[in-house]
């Protein structure tokens, strides 16, 4: 780590900066295709949500898809980015089998959204913003399977129309945790938004990652892009690889050659994609199918109005507001489905409290069974219901963490279970003061040394007492009544 | 009644005759099957459909006898071979297209047939619509059932829509349907003595029409009267959610436009129509068309559409760069031709090579070089902004003038072969047609006369956007004064 | 402009058309004397002019979000060259 704060990477010949972009094309949450009426869900059986138009049949035309376009607005007002009010959609041409039309529809001069930033924040605490370049609107490509044959390639036009977002990133990232974190926050926004599921194992979020590798403050040099990476840890295994890759070949005498790399994931290291060997030459233009799009300041007004509260903004009000640490907001605040867990939970409750328990038990149980916040066997409501009967004196802190632990086995309310077991706290004075009395008998040496000044060994009377209710008596009462019998005299 | 006579009907009144049940659709039908059958010479058609014909036709008469017939009811009609019919194979000329059955039908043709028209099948034309003979085919050349007097060679339709014209101008069928992205509909229509008409960019769909140029390709008519034309326009026209280009403007009662004089209207005759070499029966004809119109009572004036000259290479930079674009999904994968190779470019290449023609591959090539990359501003963007320069032209031109009366083509139909080995020459056919299809404006050609030579020739007549209504009834001056009535001898029956 | 051989090997191959080697020559002069015949429109001053995409002067009518297409395998395949199941095949392509 270099004094200002940026992470060198230390070769042979001295110290070297990475330099790195993202591109992250991210699904359009929208029932349709970007330009035909067939469905967007996963997982179909091959060609099955397919139109003509999607299969480039002759003659056939695109529509856009009114949502597709008030997602990328959406998305693009989320990210603080200016929206264009005209747009252009222009034909990017190439051969490839699942690219039907030998063309895709993408937006090259004028985007819908330009520049726009993302703050993100790093284990050390710092945060930094990262500048978009901008946002627009394009058809995915259809699926190859090269292993289902010995020398066939089989395609798959499921895909083939979905409309993505492709968000460009200035090259403002310095190490593979800053273009982790960057993922990892853009796609919580999208989230937020609705605008993309972030499913990344589906394909719903990938990115590619330009890479170089410079001296630090030295001219930018040239970079690779490193294609398709499902994942936050796949994203940061290809940035170490290639700025050392880079950084070795450089101090060898070599030199970085622009290019398409593929990350072999089982080895961790990149390679040249074979396919993407020669020179493009895309010749785009605009797409004569297709008019320029017009926006309606009225559209984008609406949306701008029915923007959610997005991460940033919700965590500064859990420490203004709800009174949390700024680290716990932003655990909470991290995944859409954990704030808004904890919102439900804290509906009319105490904040710290009820973070304290999402942060540690709940999430504790939740790692322990490999399992997200969308799939947990307790519902917010039902933490909410076990937090109350603690709330009450039902129950005690530590009968609560053993109700709660029920809870998760057995999916059941907090009630039922504390009902069921006979959990219910002791209140009763007499009762406790029993169990105080016979206490007391068995240790007729401490209550000594209490009585001769060691007050602090009150506490483990307590400890004692709890014990013999089974956890059952509450605290408050036998400490109260403990240093009644204890102290008074 | 002989032979060819109904199938010689217009279709106005072949109309009043099926209402009034004086002939019925499958008479009809079956005298213009057996004119294509006796007109193989022609090669007018790539696909005869006789059976859907007989079917169609029969429906009709059904329909007839409910009286609930559409516009067209039991019209037999031709249709370009570039327009998909669903079930019935579609090759727009090329051999790229082989086999390829698409399971659509275009919006343009459906609309036909939900008026009752009935497809006799599908003609034949330039490959991919790239072409103004009909030479380019797949299928060899379309020939033109006019020849010149005294002389028993043969002569091109015209193209792209060169089998539309042959099977309108021969009286195989009653009309047809054509494109027209730099003069297809109409520089045929003149080559064959009929009426074609291109309508302003936007009236008819282009979904289901395997497109060439998509910035210029123009569904339109044909047939053998100005009336006749503008009732097939009626049927074919009309906003396509489908087509995102499609216009959103309501569609008139085109052939009610057509009668009346032209007082208060006023005609521009483009000086830089004049070109060199335009035989002298081209220009008299032009002369005396104006005459006609003033005699209808319309103020000629000239006008100057300076641009002009140069939409001819604008077109040859705008149509191939869409082009090369357009016909990249014919790659061997999802249907059509493939030339077997172990490698997936391999496979591209052969299947490619294999399926195109010359003139279709010289013309994607041109159009990969100018978008390619450093040659994309000096060619493409440059020919955008002249085309925008040629769009201004019209506009200022349309705010002294109601309608521009300009000859079609700058000759009468020309001999097969003729200009083959010259693309340049070729293209030069489509002077006085290209820029309409560049500023997207309404024109018709309508047959005005002969050549000195005894070929037909005809007068063109373009309006604002969407004016059709004034294209129209200037062309049905045209029309009367013209009294075109000269029809070619049916050699082609083995009658000459 | 004159449209030299190595060029018109490239178009060909962006374009993906087979070209023999014989032919490159001819190619090359018909090409080149197209793109002759079309410079004239250098002569044009084009000087602050917007380009021209397309005559039709509206915008684009979107389509509402709902699956109405698409479900019929068969149609999208009927006239594939190479069929393997409800896939389309081809010659295998190496990443």
């Amino acid at each position: 780590m270099s004094a200002n704060g940026q992470d060198l990477i230390q070769g042979a010949s001295g110290e070297w900066e990475v330099v790195i972009g993202l591109e992250v094309h991210a699904q359009v949450a929208s029932a349709s295709k970007l330009f035909s009426g067939a469905d967007t869900s996963f997982g179909a059986p091959p060609n099955s949500q397919v139109s003509l138009v999607d299969a480039a049949m002759p003659g056939m035309l695109p529509v856009i898809n009114r949502i597709c376009v008030e997602q990328a607005v959406r998305t693009g007002l989320g990210l603080g980015a200016a929206i264009n009010r005209v747009s252009i959609f222009d034909r990017k041409n190439y051969f490839y089998p699942d690219l039907p039309a030998g063309y895709q529809i993408s937006q090259f001069k004028n985007p819908i959204v330009g520049e726009g930033e993302v703050e993100i924040e790093l284990a050390d605490g710092r945060t930094q913003t990262v500048g978009i370049e901008r946002l627009h609107l394009e058809q995915d490509a259809g699926k190859s399977l090269h292993d289902q044959h010995p020398n066939l390639t089989y395609v798959d036009l499921n895909r083939a129309g979905v409309a993505l977002m492709e968000i460009v990133s200035k090259p403002d990232m310095r190490s593979a945790e800053e273009a982790g974190a960057y993922l990892r926050k853009l796609r919580a926004i999208l989230r937020y938004l609705g605008t993309c599921d972030g499913n990344m194992q589906e394909g719903s979020m990938r990115a590619d990652v330009n890479v170089s590798v410079r001296r630090p403050g030295a001219e930018l040099g040239t970079r690779t892009e490193t294609k398709n990476l499902n994942s936050v840890r796949f994203v940061e295994q290809a940035i170490h690889y290639e700025a050392r890759r880079q950084v070795d070949l450089i101090e060898g005498g070599g030199q970085v050659v622009q290019q398409t790399r593929l990350l072999d994931t089982e080895r961790g290291i990149t390679r040249e994609m074979r396919s993407k060997e020669e020179a493009h030459d895309y010749r785009y233009f605009p797409d004569p199918d297709l008019l320029p799009l017009e926006l309606e300041e009225e559209m984008i007004a609406r949306i701008r109005s029915e923007l959610p509260e997005l991460p940033d903004a919700k965590r500064a009000r859990y420490v203004a507001e709800l009174g949390l640490s700024d680290y716990d907001a932003g655990v909470l605040v991290a995944e859409k489905e954990t704030a808004d867990f904890f919102e439900t939970v804290a509906a009319g409750r105490e904040a710290k409290t009820v973070a304290n328990w999402v942060m540690g038990d709940f999430f504790g149980q939740l790692n322990r069974s490999g399992l997200d916040v969308a799939d947990s066997p307790v519902s917010a409501a039902q933490l909410g219901g076990l937090l109350d009967l603690l709330d009450d004196g039902t129950i005690s802190q530590r009968i609560a963490k053993q109700v709660f632990e029920t809870m998760f086995q057995s999916g059941e309310d907090a009630r039922t279970i504390v009902e069921r077991e006979g959990l219910t706290q002791v209140s009763d004075s007499s009762e406790i003061e029993a169990l105080i009395d016979t206490v007391i008998a068995e240790n007729p040496d401490r209550v000594a040394e209490i009585r001769g000044g060691k007050d602090k060994l009150v506490g483990w009377f307590v400890g004692q007492v709890m014990k013999a209710s089974q956890g059952k008596a509450n605290p408050q009462l036998v400490n109260q009544l403990l240093r009644d019998k204890l102290l008074a005299g | 009644m002989s032979a060819g006579e109904l199938a010689g009907l217009g279709i106005a009144e072949a109309r009043r005759r099926l209402a009034a049940r004086e002939i019925s659709s499958a008479e009809l039908t079956a005298d213009c099957l057996a004119a294509v059958e006796a007109a193989d010479a022609l090669n007018a058609f790539i696909l005869k459909t006789p059976e859907t014909a007989t079917e169609m036709a029969a429906a009709a008469d059904a329909r007839l006898a409910r009286g609930d017939g559409g516009l067209l009811e039991g019209i037999p009609l031709a249709i370009k071979d570039l327009f998909c019919t669903n079930g019935i194979a579609t090759t727009t000329a090329s051999r790229i297209l082989d086999g390829f059955t698409p399971p659509y039908e275009s919006t343009v043709t459906e609309k036909l047939f939900a008026e009752g028209a009935v497809m006799v099948g599908k003609t034949n034309m330039d490959e991919f619509a790239m072409g103004s003979s009909s030479e380019t085919s797949a299928w060899g050349p379309v020939i033109n059932p006019w020849r010149a007097t005294g002389d028993n060679s043969q002569r091109s339709p015209g193209g792209s829509s060169g089998g539309s014209a042959s099977a309108v101008a021969a009286g195989l069928a009653l009309g047809a349907t054509g494109t027209d992205t730099g003069g297809s509909i109409r520089q045929p229509a003149s080559l064959t003595g009929i009426v074609g008409c291109k309508p302003t960019y936007g009236r008819c769909s282009r979904w289901g029409v395997v497109a060439f140029s998509s910035s210029l390709d123009h569904p339109g008519p044909m047939a053998r009267s100005v009336e006749d034309t503008a009732l097939l326009l009626q049927a074919m026209s009309g906003h396509d959610p489908k087509d995102s280009t499609s216009a959103d403007v309501p569609v008139p009662d085109f052939a009610a436009a057509i009668p009346g004089d032209l007082k208060g209207l006023k005609i521009g005759i483009p000086r830089e129509y004049r070109v060199d070499g335009m035989p002298d029966a081209v220009e008299t004809l032009w002369s005396t068309g104006a005459d006609w119109l003033r005699a209808a009572g319309a103020e000629v004036v000239d006008i100057s559409l300076p641009h002009t000259k140069y939409a001819l290479p604008t077109y040859y930079i705008v149509a191939p760069a869409e082009a090369s674009s357009n016909l990249a999904r014919y790659d061997g994968v999802r249907y059509g031709l493939r030339v077997a190779q172990a490698d997936v470019n391999d496979m591209y290449a052969a299947t490619r090579r294999a399926g195109f023609g010359a003139e279709v591959r010289r013309r994607v090539l041109i159009g990969t070089y100018v978008l390619s990359a450093g040659y994309y501003d000096a060619y493409y963007l440059k020919a955008q902004q002249v085309r925008r320069l040629i769009l201004r032209d019209f506009e200022e031109a349309f705010e002294r003038v109601d309608a521009i009366l300009t000859p079609t083509a700058p000759e009468a139909a020309f001999a097969i072969g003729a200009k083959s080995d010259d693309p340049i020459a070729m293209y030069l056919n489509d002077v006085f047609t290209v820029p309409g299809d560049l500023s997207g404006v309404p024109g018709i050609s309508v047959p005005a006369g002969l050549s000195a030579e005894g070929l037909p020739l005809g007068l063109q007549v373009m309006a604002r956007a969407f004016d059709e209504e004034t294209m129209f009834r200037v062309a049905g001056r045209i029309e009367d004064a013209a009294g075109f009535d000269a029809k070619p001898a049916a050699w082609w029956r083995g009658e000459s | 402009m004159s449209v030299d051989k190595a060029t018109v090997r490239r178009i060909a191959h962006l374009a993906r058309i087979g070209v023999e080697e014989e032919e490159l020559e001819g190619l090359s002069g018909e090409l080149s004397s197209i793109l002759n015949w079309i410079e004239q429109l250098h002569e044009v001053d084009t000087e602050n002019v917007p380009p021209l995409a397309s005559v039709n002067h509206a915008t684009l009518l979107p389509r509402e979000d709902v699956v109405n297409d698409g479900g019929d395998p068969d149609a999208v395949l009927a006239n594939a060259p190479e069929r393997h199941d409800d896939f389309f095949a081809v010659p295998k392509v190496v990443e």
